[in-house]
């Protein structure tokens, strides 16, 4: 076999290459070659073919076929294998790969080889790419070279002891030993990496820290000679005497006298002497002076100290060089908590930064900038990141439109002001505010109702200049809506005011409506405007028109919002004026900051609404959120309890709203219409196609037992929708005379096709002994046919730890049409026998329908809310039929029609 | 402690990378492409300094070759611009007016050297004669293979 072409041969053959693909191929040939190579175990040319391979590894290509052939690189006797096998190891194994337990080996013989380059690339390896076993396994030998005293392998033992102990923090303790005289070396770099060490050591562990602090003054004396001692050839750079130690140190200073006096104290005469003596005029000073000034501004030292580094910095500012500059802001903005004042100082400076061309140099004055703002500066540096909105690169919007909210809430002289600025970014950077400024903005003028006037003649003349700034057209909508009256009647003393009829603010608004620029919600916000304006202006029949219009809308949304205020004109237009008022003055929420309050649509933090306030009646579902938020908790216009005006078209939504409110009605998914009754849990049911009033005839029926035996009693109490008398309502009431509670108890119910029957979730999964208590349960029962009602009901429950399943039968309920006279005979047997025939008592007979579904209680309702170890414990039997030949029935037999 | 050096050319071809780190080959692929693209984008007369997720990134352009150092948070920027360029003074001493050609054809020299200079992410070595003395012994200790046998003749 040839002899493979050599290294430099391939790199400039590879170079020739005019495509990607000539490229490719040319690499698939190599590496075939390599391969090949490989499976021969060729020892000569193996250190080449793995040198190629890392060259094509950096071009991108897999090379991992290489990874063991790198441990037999290791493993040769030849130093150059050796020192191609380590790189590769470097290069091509990572911390996952199983070769490390061979490599373990390898770097433990090479550790202690007599040779000490060889020992310097072992240490070299592990020190980089060590995985925890290795450092486990390899920490005694790297301890036993920290403390030899040739300076070549003590300071790569020193550096591979920092690799031990971040992976394997419990092994620092060894280290200690070791660490006892690492100062006292005169190496440069022994000293730099045992300070390294040293730091190491004290950032892990707080024990170490104060063991360590014992080393300032040694610390200090090193220093000391490094910045007085005279040139020296070795460690000059521009004239300074080994800045890369001189950093080092002063860190390590940092850490040993942060929050600690007395080493602080010993260091300030040090750190002054630093800070006035280093040379500044080329990057290498500055960056001593730099490191000087964060351990200044970190230890505990003397005020003058702290000035002097805040005046570094301010120095620093108006550096030419624009690395100095940005380090500066960035140390400032760590500093400007701490030391207020005094980067105020420099606050001009700091605001011309903002100009300047380079991104990452505007972008800290931007921070910083917004740090400095207070109540005495707001107005002027308002002015000047305003301006900078204006006009900076996109990326900054975002970031600079937040913070000037944020300022602004905190420090705005005036409502004024604040509206202004508030609206000025909107006007600018629109489409970059995050989403919850829309609301905060609402509240904030709705809150302001001097500025009401004010307000809403500002926004409709931004509306009438531009309609694409989505977040501002969303608040001009609102605003318009809730004070149109005020629009029109040109009101305002502060500004000259503009005159406007109601059509002309009509055609604006439905402009809105039909724009390509406007987003779904901004159309929502549009619509529920114009609805408003209904009571505000008179043009109503030409709002009627627009809301019909929408009623067909493709937009669900805009679709459920048109239906339902159609509805508030034709069913409910007596209460219209009431729903439609003005919002009230809503209270701040504890954290108001525009960073602070995130929503997600459809969530709503449950504590924004009280429960006792009746929900939102002009607002669909999914806009609710941000009403709800605007709504704060606070006096919301009185509207009768429980009188959702709410024709559920998308029941599922408004019942996930609701589900906050704690109105654990199901959803949409049975198809069963829905009653109040004394449980809350309905009060809004997703498709009631009417409204439901709480006022039921209760005591229409009386009540009557349906089951008693074995010390389980079950009543049922009636109750009848008034406006659907199609409902049914029975409560059952489970009470239990025997000396022990009834657990696990479950009452499922059947129906044929034609009723449609509900179970909501029992009080309770037990029935307490000795008729301590019941457990209620709610069944509706929808009769559209009117038809004689049976039901089937079974019974389990487990009593004393067996498990009783019983079943009873035989009752009579009524369901009625117009009057409420019918009373509910009821023949109650219990026969707990099971019957052939399914003979009721009218003779009426249940036929065994596949499709009698039994509803077990929190099957139907909303998942997750069914208790889980109530009955829901059972949802595995989910809803199935009930085979009629195991269960036995209680036909509840409907009469009087 | 530092994170990874790259050394990449205007046109965003890799001459070298140091991770000091684990990492997976993806995420160092990831990494590279980020950098390369970042560092390319930026304006001339910039400061040399970036920010990626939580590291420091420090570039600094020596003729054709961008290097590419990313350190802690806590890192002094201002001296890990001098880490760059004392690494470039160790090439440019060892090479004798080194170009980007020397380091690709030579690639496995420049990570000798820097193995020299850096370790762990840490500097090892605070003294150039110090890694010059270093990789010169090392040098001499390669036996006669072919490859070896002249210095770079480029």
């Amino acid at each position: 076999m040839p002899a493979p072409i050599r290294l430099r041969e391939l790199i400039r053959t590879i170079r020739t290459a005019r495509t990607q693909a000539e490229e490719r191929e040319m690499i698939q040939k190599e590496c075939a070659a390599i391969r090949s190579s490989f499976r021969e175990e060729d020892n000569t040319y193996r250190c080449r073919n793995v040198a190629k391979l890392l060259y094509m590894h950096m071009l991108g290509y897999p090379a991992h076929f290489g990874q063991l052939e790198c441990l037999k690189l290791i493993a040769s006797q030849k130093f150059t294998d050796k020192r191609i096998g380590y790189l590769g190891a470097m290069l091509l194994l990572d911390e996952r790969q199983d070769v490390h337990l061979l490599m373990t080996n390898c770097i433990k013989n090479d550790l202690n080889h007599s040779t000490q380059y060889v020992q310097g690339l072992a240490l070299c390896t592990l020190g980089c790419m060590g995985s925890s076993e290795m450092c486990r396994d390899l920490a005694g030998e790297v301890e036993k070279l920290l403390k030899t005293s040739n300076s070549y392998l003590r300071k790569k033992a020193a550096l591979c002891a920092v690799h031990v102990i971040r992976k394997v923090p419990e092994l620092m303790e060894m280290f200690l030993p070791a660490t006892k005289n690492l100062l006292s070396e005169k190496n440069h770099g022994v000293l730099h990496t045992s300070v390294v060490l040293l730091t190491e050591m004290c950032e892990r562990s707080p024990d170490m820290l104060a063991h360590f602090r014992k080393l300032v003054p040694q610390l200090v004396r090193i220093l000391k000679n490094l910045i007085m001692s005279g040139y020296s050839p070795e460690h000059d750079v521009s004239g300074i005497s080994d800045p890369f130690l001189q950093v080092r140190i002063l860190r390590l200073l940092r850490i040993l006298g942060r929050s600690d006096d007395d080493s602080s104290e010993a260091m300030n005469d040090i750190l002054a002497q630093v800070a006035t003596n280093t040379e500044t005029s080329k990057n290498v000073g500055n960056a001593i002076l730099y490191e000087t000034v964060l351990t200044i501004m970190d230890i505990k030292s003397e005020s003058g100290l702290r000035v002097l580094a805040i005046n570094i910095l301010g120095r620093f500012l108006l550096n030419n060089d624009k690395n100095i500059r940005y380090v500066a802001l960035t140390s400032l903005l760590k500093t400007v908590q701490t030391d207020h004042n005094a980067v105020q100082r420099h606050r001009s400076t700091i605001v011309d930064c903002l100009k300047d061309l380079d991104v990452s140099i505007k972008r800290r004055a931007m921070e910083l900038s917004f740090a400095l703002v207070n109540g005495n500066n707001i107005r002027g540096m308002m002015k000047e990141l305003l301006y900078f909105l204006d006009s900076c690169d996109p990326e900054f919007k975002a970031d600079c439109a937040s913070g000037v909210f944020l300022a602004a809430e905190k420090y705005a002289p005036s409502k004024r002001w604040h509206i202004d600025t508030i609206m000025r970014v909107l006007t600018t950077a629109g489409s970059y505010v995050r989403d919850d400024s829309v609301p905060n903005l609402i509240q904030l003028i709705t809150n302001s109702v001097e500025m009401h006037a004010y307000t809403v003649q500002r926004l409709y003349k931004a509306l009438l200049d531009d309609i694409s700034q989505q977040p501002l057209v969303q608040v001009a909508s609102w605003c318009i809506g809730e004070y149109g009256d005020l629009l029109v009647s040109g009101q305002c003393e502060e500004e000259e005011p503009i005159q406007v009829t109601e059509d002309e603010v009509l055609d604006v608004l439905e402009g809105l409506l039909v724009s390509n620029l406007s987003t779904p919600v901004t159309r929502g916000y549009s619509l529920t405007a114009i609805m408003k304006l209904s009571t505000r202006f008179s043009s109503v029949n030409r709002i009627k028109k627009v809301v019909s219009i929408y009623g067909s809308s493709i937009d669900v949304e805009l679709q459920q919002r048109a239906v339902e205020y159609n509805a508030l004109f034709k069913k409910y237009d007596h209460m219209r004026p009431a729903l439609l008022e003005r919002m009230p003055i809503m209270e701040k929420s504890a954290t108001n900051g525009p960073t602070e309050i995130v929503q997600t649509n459809g969530e709503t933090e449950p504590s924004v609404v009280e429960p006792k306030h009746p929900p939102l009646v002009t607002q669909p579902a999914n806009q609710a959120n941000d009403l709800l938020v605007l709504l704060g908790g606070n006096d919301v216009p009185v509207i009768p309890t429980t009188m959702p005006t709410k024709p559920a078209s998308a029941g599922g939504e408004l019942l996930e709203l609701l589900g906050d409110l704690s109105l654990s009605g199901g959803p949409a998914s049975a198809p069963a219409p829905s009653v109040p009754t004394s449980q809350p849990s309905f009060l809004l049911d997703g498709l009631s196609s009417q409204p439901l009033f709480n006022d039921i005839a209760a005591a229409a029926i009386p009540p009557m037992t349906a089951y008693n035996k074995n010390g389980l009693k079950i009543d049922f109490t009636f109750e009848r929708a008034n406006p659907n008398p199609n409902i049914a309502v029975i409560t059952i009431h489970a009470s239990n005379s025997t000396e022990a509670d009834m657990t696990d108890f479950v009452f499922q119910a059947a129906v044929p096709k034609t009723f449609q029957l509900q179970l909501l979730s029992p009080s309770s999964n037990v029935v307490p002994a000795l008729n301590q208590g019941t457990v209620t349960q709610v069944i509706r029962v929808l009769n559209p046919q009117k038809q004689q009602l049976r039901m089937r009901i079974k019974l389990t429950y487990t009593l004393k730890g067996s498990p009783v399943q019983d079943l009873a039968e035989g009752s009579y309920m009524a369901m009625e049409d117009e009057d409420n006279h019918t009373t509910a005979v009821a023949t109650n047997t219990q026969t707990g026998i099971k019957k052939g025939g399914d003979v009721g008592d009218n003779g009426a007979c249940i036929d065994r329908q596949p499709d009698t579904v039994v509803h077990q209680a929190g099957l139907n309702q909303t998942a997750g809310r069914g208790s889980r170890s109530g009955p829901g414990a059972h949802a595995a039997t989910g809803i199935r039929v009930l085979k009629a030949s195991h269960t036995e029935e209680v036909y509840c037999d409907a009469v009087g029609d | 402690m530092m994170r990874f050096l790259l050394l990449f050319s205007r046109q965003g071809k890799l001459r070298l990378q140091k991770w000091f780190t684990p990492m997976a080959e993806r995420e160092k692929k990831k990494i590279i492409r980020d950098m390369t693209t970042m560092v390319l984008a930026r304006q001339p007369r910039s400061c040399n300094f970036l920010h990626w997720k939580d590291l420091k990134v420090i570039y600094k352009r020596y003729a054709s070759l961008y290097f590419c150092l990313a350190v802690d948070n806590q890192e002094n920027e201002l001296l890990a611009l001098e880490v760059i360029h004392r690494y470039v003074e160790l090439l440019d001493k060892y090479f004798g007016n080194v170009c980007e050609l020397d380091i690709i054809f030579n690639f496995e020299k420049a990570y000798f050297i820097l193995d020299e200079f850096l370790m762990g992410g840490e500097i090892q070595e605070t003294s150039k004669q110090m890694v010059n003395r270093s990789i010169e012994a090392s040098d001499m200790l390669q036996e006669t293979m072919e490859e070896y046998m002249s210095k770079p003749a480029f």
